[in-house]
């Protein structure tokens, strides 16, 4: 593992020989063995139908898996209450303004929103849209649904943070704009990013490390180590190191592919 | 984004209705006035503006029972409409239980019920009856419609209620609720005309000597023979059913114009 700074992490959870099996007798998953670390920043790569999607829900605890287990380092393994969740669409309450919709998570611990705001204020702030508390999601672009959405998950600042393909129906140039304000956010907040993406560039760029995953039935194919320093930039994007890691994704890819 | 209408084209959308029913009425006038229509088969309008003024007291009576019936069916059946959709989506079981009994109340056409329904209440006390009655025909399109609504909301959303640790109840009331809201508005707009359908109805079948509201009073100017009254107390039905529709549509509009598509308007 050639991580940057810490290349001995303790762990955050450990997933062993977890498998899903649908009710419609459909293999999703199978023997999953993974193990992230506190401070990580994973991608979860692979074509459509290989299961990375449920292995994040399984891991966000939404889905059970069929066999196998995770195990969190909390005293009790289980998992943390506080999650964060960003799913590919935004997911906003249209009912609501930006201001309530961040405030969601603590409102249903019950705390009030005038007692939470300063760090509603906070959140919004950080992904640059403390000016728009009060619109209305309609009332926004794509891009900025989905920084409320980070926004919504920043707040409760949890350890973890769990992103389900969050700017797939994004436009390139906005998406390029989030992943570096995602990989800033990452930095300062040292936090743990399980990240779930169909495109090797987004995960090279992204992460300390991709799990590769194969289709039919989904499994992880191969742990390709991401070694780039950061912060990284534009420049990144055009060194031959990104290139050649993005090829080694990308092979790692094709063999799990062939029959 | 919101741009609203010009002042103008605002104003149009009053005048303009508001002119063709002025050349309606001045036709409908010079047609009895000079083609010498017998007022007992076409009134003129100002014979019917006559018998309005003339009759005001107790056609005023009449139209106060009749509303009071509708909005008090039409309350009831909000209340209860909404009430058991709640209690369905709570559990599958009690809907699959109670639902089909709901539909086989809708059906059954309600002035088939009625005499059932008057018998049972007495003929001393038809206003209860026929509050029953339109009850019957207004809270269908509320519970349908509610019970729909209460299902729509996003799965993902849901998913994350339950990832932060929602209870059900703030599930129902954060989630469900608000997701149902345009859904329930637009079962209230069905519901609103068929409580006043419902009573007209029930009033009419009630019969004679006993009902007090506008249905019966065109039962009674009929058998009068006396056509410009029955032409004022329809009128006065018609504005109450536009006046009850026209509350909901503003009622929607207040509810939704900053969130729902349905509501708001666009300037391309």
């Amino acid at each position: 593992m050639n991580s940057i700074d810490a290349p001995k992490r303790p762990p955050l959870l450990t997933l062993s020989g977890v498998a899903k099996t649908y009710g419609s007798g459909t293999l999703a998953l199978r023997d999953v063995d993974a193990e992230i670390r506190q401070g990580d920043f994973v991608s979860l790569v692979g074509p459509s139908g290989c299961g990375k999607s449920t292995l994040l829900r399984i891991i966000a605890g939404l889905i059970a898996p069929t066999a196998g287990g995770i195990r969190w380092a909390t005293p009790d393994g289980a998992r943390p209450a506080d999650i964060g969740f960003v799913f590919q669409d935004a997911t906003l309450m249209p009912w609501a303004s930006v201001l309530d919709n961040v405030h969601l998570p603590l409102k249903l611990r019950g705390v009030a929103r005038d007692k939470a705001r300063p760090q509603l204020m906070d959140a919004l702030d950080r992904v640059g849209l403390a000016d728009f508390a009060g619109a209305f999601p309609r009332e926004l672009s794509g891009g900025m649904k989905m920084r409320v959405s980070l926004a919504r998950a920043l707040v409760t600042a949890p350890p973890v943070l769990l992103m389900d393909e969050p700017f797939a129906a994004l436009d390139e140039f906005t998406r390029e704009k989030l992943d570096d304000d995602l990989l800033e956010l990452w930095r300062s907040q040292r936090w743990t990013v399980i990240f779930v993406t169909h495109s090797i560039y987004e995960s090279v760029y992204l992460s300390e490390r991709v799990l590769v995953m194969g289709a039919r039935p989904g499994r992880v194919l191969d742990a390709v180590a991401i070694d780039a320093s950061h912060p990284r930039g534009p420049a990144f994007r055009r060194s031959h190191g990104y290139v050649d890691q993005c090829a080694a994704v990308s092979a790692a890819l094709r063999e799990g592919a062939l029959p | 984004m919101n741009g609203g209408e010009t002042p103008l084209a605002h104003a149009m959308r009053v005048v303009v209705p508001v002119l063709v029913g002025v050349a309606f009425l001045a036709v409908w006038e010079a047609i009895v006035h000079f083609g010498e229509v017998r007022p007992f088969v076409l009134p003129a309008p100002s014979a019917i503006w006559a018998s309005l003024t003339l009759n005001f007291g107790s056609l005023m009576a009449s139209l106060w029972v009749t509303l009071r019936v509708t909005l008090m069916a039409f309350l009831l059946a909000a209340a209860g409409g909404i009430g058991l959709a709640i209690l369905f989506s709570q559990s599958r079981r009690i809907e699959m239980a109670l639902f089909p009994y709901a539909v086989a109340l809708q059906v059954t056409p309600v002035v088939a019920i009625a005499p059932l329904i008057l018998i049972w209440v007495g003929y001393d006390r038809i206003e209860l009856a026929v509050l029953i009655l339109a009850w019957i025909v207004a809270f269908f399109p509320i519970l349908s419609n509610t019970t729909l609504g209460l299902r729509s909301a996003d799965h993902n959303l849901r998913d994350l209620f339950r990832l932060y640790g929602a209870s059900r109840w703030q599930i129902l009331t954060e989630l469900q609720l608000p997701s149902a809201l345009p859904y329930i508005l637009a079962g209230m707009k069905i519901s609103g005309g068929l409580a006043l359908i419902g009573a007209v109805v029930a009033e009419f079948v009630a019969g004679s000597g006993t009902g007090t509201g506008l249905a019966w009073r065109i039962v009674e100017a009929g058998y009068r023979l006396d056509i410009p009254r029955m032409f004022a107390a329809l009128f006065l039905l018609s504005g109450l059913g536009i006046a009850i529709f026209f509350s909901l549509t503003w009622l929607e509009h207040l509810l939704l114009r900053r969130w729902h598509e349905s509501a708001v308007r666009r300037e391309f």
